[in-house]
């Protein structure tokens, strides 16, 4: 996907003004963040499983290539091929190569942010693949050409009307004003898709390393269709989402769902391990699992390695108020919301991430509902420590905080400089005691009157109270 | 006891009041109070910034002014914050000063958490008959636990606390990024504006001037001159004129 991070302010103004977004982002605050609190009640222990996810989740990452290469050995062990792809390119070179050495015309997909993040979708596409989405969401965002704005609502940020006249428009049908109805109506038309595909394509959760099985959790049921009929099944996944033991995965299939959605469970756990035996009458003939990398490794070990933990819930974004004003596609590439602010400046590079690190209050939310612990905020801090270091801030911020670093650690020119500059903004407050611009900082004033100071600082005040001459 | 008091740099200069309303809560309940002049910032507005080397030289001068002191109070949860989260657990982890920091994170304390749980304050000087709501700022409430200190504290001095929706959330201000990204600054303040105004409250309390002056802001420029806004020592002090 291509990326337009450098552009968060612009379009956030946007998107602030976009009615039916604000709407569809009030209504899905109301799910996400209710849901999730009532959830996450039930649980008496949900800390303790925290902070056992966290650390199992550390544990993997310290010893990655060992986990990988287990799950590789035994996924192998049931007839899966395992690719390694290095960058994005690789990746979809891959993929499109298997698709030209088996023949493959069309491919149904359920849900992967892997795919997006390589654009696998776009490679097949230029290779004459025809790739169908068949995650509700992903299929009206692939209808209307649009990237998802949310990692786990893809379509989160769009309205009822619009998809019914994206359905009258491709489906062209009568309109539908009722959801179900709508749905049902999708789902007439992916059937004969997730029949007649030569190649499913689906993201993974998770892969486990000593069965050798990739995993999806859904709500639709696409993936088990994605999965086992096509008679290729392709896996495209980070090399991040291995975990030991499927006894780890009832541990953390416990945080998924009730971080993303408030859900208990989600309804369908797809567990695809190899291909079809020669005593099983279902199943793909042809198993390949891509373990993509794309900039991963180079987390391992260092200061961003926290984030490596991230299972892909949404709960960050769903908290954010930041997110929640603006929406996902503000964000300007695959993930949004605090997660997105340390994934694109790190795989992306931080010279074409622009202001996402600063995208955020640092209020914490972020930190405190996320399932496996991610210290977001001290996450996006290291990038804006970054980002003073390689002078990637305007001219203007780097000179403040320069003078302003100058002042503040002489006491006394600080001081000096505190007095005169109380007495010029008080009286810039006039009667109203309000200052109603005041160039330089205009991003507060334009919105935000600022109440303007007493008129004395404290030091000058309580000397003159205290030393009596 | 000796008290050494922060004021805080946004106190100093814009308003000063609530440093005086912090300094006769302490003096009224007894606290030698210290305030070293030489004082200015605790350094969060560059460690925010990324500039981190100005941020543990301000943190060195800060533990260095407040080192004779039993405890150091201060009028606000994000410096606190700043103080006995950020200092120890990341400016100082791996400095060859860090068990100092970690003396001073003990002593430190936000202002309704020193006056509640360590002076177990009951008498407050301040009267203040009326409705309010309590915004809980961020750094206070997710970083070091301040929730029902200042309403203790509130309700002791007689307001009664109307609970606003969302309470817990960000206000926007979020320090620089109230400049940075003004227009999504404004929008969380108009969010917050709303929802106090729907509980009718005559005022608004916080314990963050940083916030105080970001929700007074916006509701002065949506035209609310009524609603009051005030940090909860000037309420607890008695100095709300």
């Amino acid at each position: 996907m291509q990326v337009q991070s450098m552009f968060f302010k612009q379009t956030a103004s946007l998107k602030l003004n976009d009615a039916v977004l604000q709407t569809a982002l009030k209504r899905a605050k109301g799910k996400f963040v209710d849901g999730r609190a009532a959830s996450v009640a039930t649980i008496d222990n949900w800390e303790e499983i925290r902070t056992y996810a966290a650390a199992l989740r550390d544990r993997v990452i310290d010893n990655l290539d060992a986990y990988l290469l287990e799950f590789e050995k035994n996924a192998m062990r049931r007839g899966a091929v395992v690719h390694w792809a290095e960058t994005a390119e690789e990746a979809n070179a891959i993929i499109v190569d298997i698709a030209r050495k088996n023949a493959v015309k069309t491919v149904t997909k359920s849900k992967s942010m892997v795919s997006e993040e390589v654009s696998l979708n776009d490679a097949l596409e230029a290779a004459g693949v025809a790739v169908m989405e068949t995650d509700l969401g992903e299929y009206i965002l692939q209808l209307a050409k649009e990237p998802p704005s949310h990692i786990v609502a893809p379509a989160v940020h769009k309205s009822k009307e619009q998809v019914a006249q994206l359905f009258v428009d491709h489906h062209h049908k009568p309109r539908l004003t009722d959801i179900p109805a709508m749905t049902r109506e999708a789902r007439e038309v992916l059937r004969g898709h997730f029949l007649g595909a030569d190649m499913g394509i689906s993201g993974a959760n998770f892969v486990i390393a000593e069965t050798g099985t990739t995993l999806t959790v859904t709500n639709e049921g696409n993936a088990d269709m994605v999965t086992t009929i096509p008679r290729i099944h392709c896996v495209i996944t980070g090399i991040e989402k291995v975990i030991p033991t499927l006894e780890d995965f009832a541990t953390l299939i416990r945080l998924l769902p009730r971080s993303a959605i408030g859900q208990s469970i989600a309804n369908y756990l797809t567990l695809t391990t190899g291909v079809k035996a020669a005593d099983e009458i279902e199943g793909p003939e042809q198993m390949h699992i891509v373990l993509v990398d794309a900039g991963r490794t180079k987390l391992v070990g260092g200061e961003m390695k926290d984030m490596l933990r991230c299972i892909r819930c949404g709960a960050c974004m769903n908290h954010c108020p930041v997110y929640q004003n603006v929406g996902g596609h503000a964000y300007g590439w695959v993930y949004p919301g605090p997660m997105g602010s340390v994934l694109t400046p790190t795989y992306v590079g931080i010279e074409n991430a622009g202001d996402l690190p600063n995208a955020a209050t640092f209020c914490g939310e972020c930190q405190v509902v996320c399932p496996v612990k991610i210290p977001l905020p001290d996450l996006m801090r290291k990038l804006r420590e970054k980002q003073f270091d390689m002078k990637l801030r305007p001219r203007s911020e780097r000179w403040a905080i320069k003078v302003w670093s100058f002042v503040v650690t002489r006491p006394r020119m600080y001081a000096f400089l505190s007095k005169f500059g109380a007495r010029i903004a008080s009286w810039l407050g006039g009667r109203d005691k309000l200052i109603h611009r005041l160039p330089g900082i205009d991003g507060w004033t334009d919105g935000r009157d600022m109440p303007a100071p007493q008129g004395k600082t404290f030091r000058d005040l309580y000397a003159a109270q205290r030393e009596p001459k | 006891m000796k008290v050494g008091l922060f004021v805080t740099c946004l106190v100093d200069l814009v308003r000063p009041n609530i440093g005086f309303a912090t300094l006769k809560l302490l003096e009224s309940a007894g606290c030698e109070v210290i305030v070293p002049t030489s004082q200015t910032c605790c350094g969060q507005p560059g460690y925010n910034s990324g500039a981190r080397a100005v941020a543990q030289q301000l943190a060195r001068k800060v533990l260095a002014e407040f080192r004779d002191c039993d405890y150091v109070v201060a009028p606000s949860g994000s410096c606190s914050g700043q103080v006995k989260v950020h200092y120890v657990e990341d400016l100082f982890r791996d400095e060859p000063d860090h068990a100092e920091f970690e003396k001073l994170a003990a002593k430190w304390y936000e202002l309704s958490d020193f006056l509640v749980k360590v002076l177990k304050i009951k008498q407050l000087p301040g009267k203040y008959e009326g409705s309010i709501t309590y915004h809980d700022s961020c750094a206070g409430l997710r970083e070091i636990g301040i929730k029902e200190q200042p309403r203790e504290l509130l309700t002791r001095s007689g307001c009664t606390i109307s609970e606003m929706n969302d309470a817990e959330k960000c206000c926007g201000f979020g320090g620089t990024f109230s400049i940075k990204l003004g227009e999504i600054s404004t929008r969380m303040a108009d969010n917050k504006c709303v929802n106090i105004g729907m509980t009718g409250a005559g005022a608004v309390v916080g314990g963050d001037l940083g916030c105080l002056l970001n929700i007074e802001g916006r509701l002065r420029r949506n035209g609310d001159m009524r609603t009051r806004v005030y940090h909860f020592a000037e309420i607890a002090a008695g100095m709300t004129e």
